[in-house]
């Protein structure tokens, strides 16, 4: 592709080998982007459940989730819009802890994640085990707002971030992948920030 | 989406794969010092729906990239795609298109992107958009000026001030609703669109697309929802930071 006439780079390159191609560091920012209204849902009507091919499909409230360990997460975001966030912290439980009581069934491969919304997001079992991805509640040390998807998300960091779904309700595990919301609307299955899995046609 | 597509429906495909291409400006002009409106020729060039965005992308000689994603305010008819950009204070690319860029530049250009924000021409729909959110509500106008549909889409336009507002006359033109928050205009009052101003547009329809800030785009919702209208009825494209 050619040289943009007159374009120079301004921007620094971000921490070493930390800025994935074509994302930007947002800085202490964090741009909101979602598709639909912003449900407002309290801590004490919340709920999520593991179902589809586990031998045991389980719902925890609030506060049956306060009763697992708690986990957290440090380090990178990365939204498909090309912003990068740096060293956020995001607390709640290991999805490793759901699934351990849940008990994932041979066959399953993938994982469809609904919120409350409707809003659905497709993944391999792979990208949500191996203390890969939590379910969180807190930002920083702070209740996770709605707008950032509270009282409860879910967080897959090492993909783009319309893989953590906001609201989260249910995880549905499933044999076959399926497209979600974004996945339908011409966004990747995947989604490695790193081989900039964009859109449908990327790599 | 809702009903069965009648015979003779607009279908221009555009929601599958897309490839980076080339598009190279063939008008530009600043509609207000903080708005620039590129209308481009695009290689190889898909078809759209209205409401749908494409990524241009920057490309620096040490091959950095900066890429954003800019709705189109042109309608599939459009030989030329139309881009209206909110010059940002900082904004990487937003700077570039204002400042640097000319007649006769060639751009990296992807799209249309998105299946979700589109309108099908057809179903009873309201934009309820404000400053450059209007951008996509500009190109449903013209597809459903184009398709003789305009009985179907109403339009609510909310800027500060009338200098805020990009495509104004346009917009008046086709009917729309337009609020200023902070001026009085032709025996409104200064202030945000009430329920009241918006009920005989929610009449009969059955989506209602947002478009705005972020701020603007969670006063819309709340307005709508209050208003009675079905949460999985409301389409929301918010910009804003991302520059």
């Amino acid at each position: 592709m050619p040289v943009t006439r007159g374009f120079r780079r301004r921007r620094p390159d971000g921490p070493e080998g930390r800025l994935p191609p074509g994302q930007y560091d947002v800085g202490s920012g964090w741009p909101v982007l979602t598709a639909e209204a912003t449900p407002r849902i309290e801590r004490e009507s919340w709920s999520i459940e593991v179902d589809g091919l586990v031998d045991r499909p389980t719902t925890w409230t609030w506060d049956d989730v306060q009763q697992l360990p708690r986990s957290s997460y440090s380090g990178d975001i990365h939204c498909v819009t090309t912003w990068s966030k740096f060293d956020v912290v995001f607390t709640g439980v290991s999805v490793d802890s759901l699934l351990d009581v849940a008990g994932p069934q041979p066959e399953a491969a993938y994982v469809m994640a609904h919120s409350s919304t409707g809003y659905t997001t497709n993944l391999a079992l792979a990208d949500l085990t191996g203390g890969k991805a939590w379910v969180v509640w807190e930002f920083d040390g702070r209740p996770l707002t709605a707008e950032h998807g509270g009282p409860v998300r879910l967080l897959v960091p090492h993909l783009y971030f319309w893989k953590s779904a906001k609201w989260i309700s249910r995880l549905e595990l499933m044999a076959a992948d399926r497209p979600g919301f974004w996945e339908v609307n011409g966004y990747h299955d995947r989604g490695d920030p790193w081989l900039e899995q964009r859109y449908q046609g990327d790599p | 989406m809702s009903g069965a597509e009648e015979a003779g429906s607009f279908d221009p495909g555009g929601t599958g794969a897309t490839a980076w291409t080339t598009g190279r400006i063939i008008t530009k002009d600043l509609p207000a010092p903080h708005l620039v409106r590129l209308r481009m020729h695009v290689e190889d060039r898909q078809r759209h729906w209205p409401g749908q965005h494409y990524l241009i992308r920057l490309r620096a000689p040490d091959d950095y990239t900066a890429q954003r994603s800019y709705s189109l305010a042109s309608d599939d008819s459009d030989p030329l795609v139309e881009f209206l950009v909110e010059r940002l204070p900082d904004g990487e690319v937003s700077e570039f298109l204002a400042d640097e860029a000319e007649v006769g530049d060639v751009l990296e250009l992807r799209g249309p992107i998105g299946r979700w924000f589109r309108w099908d021409t057809y179903t009873p729909s309201v934009c309820l958009v404000g400053g450059t959110g209007v951008v996509p509500a500009v190109s449903m106008i013209r597809a459903a000026r184009h398709h003789g549909r305009s009985d179907q889409l109403r339009v609510m336009a909310v800027a500060r001030r009338p200098d805020e507002l990009p495509y104004a006359d346009e917009l008046a033109r086709f009917g729309a609703t337009i609020a200023y928050t902070r001026e009085g205009d032709d025996g409104r009052p200064p202030g945000p669109p009430t329920a009241d101003e918006l009920a005989p547009l929610l009449d009969g329809a059955e989506l209602a697309y947002v478009c705005g800030s972020a701020r603007f785009a969670r006063f819309a919702e709340d307005l709508l929802l209050s208003s009675g209208l079905d949460p999985q009825a409301i389409r929301v494209e918010k910009f804003g930071v991302t520059g």
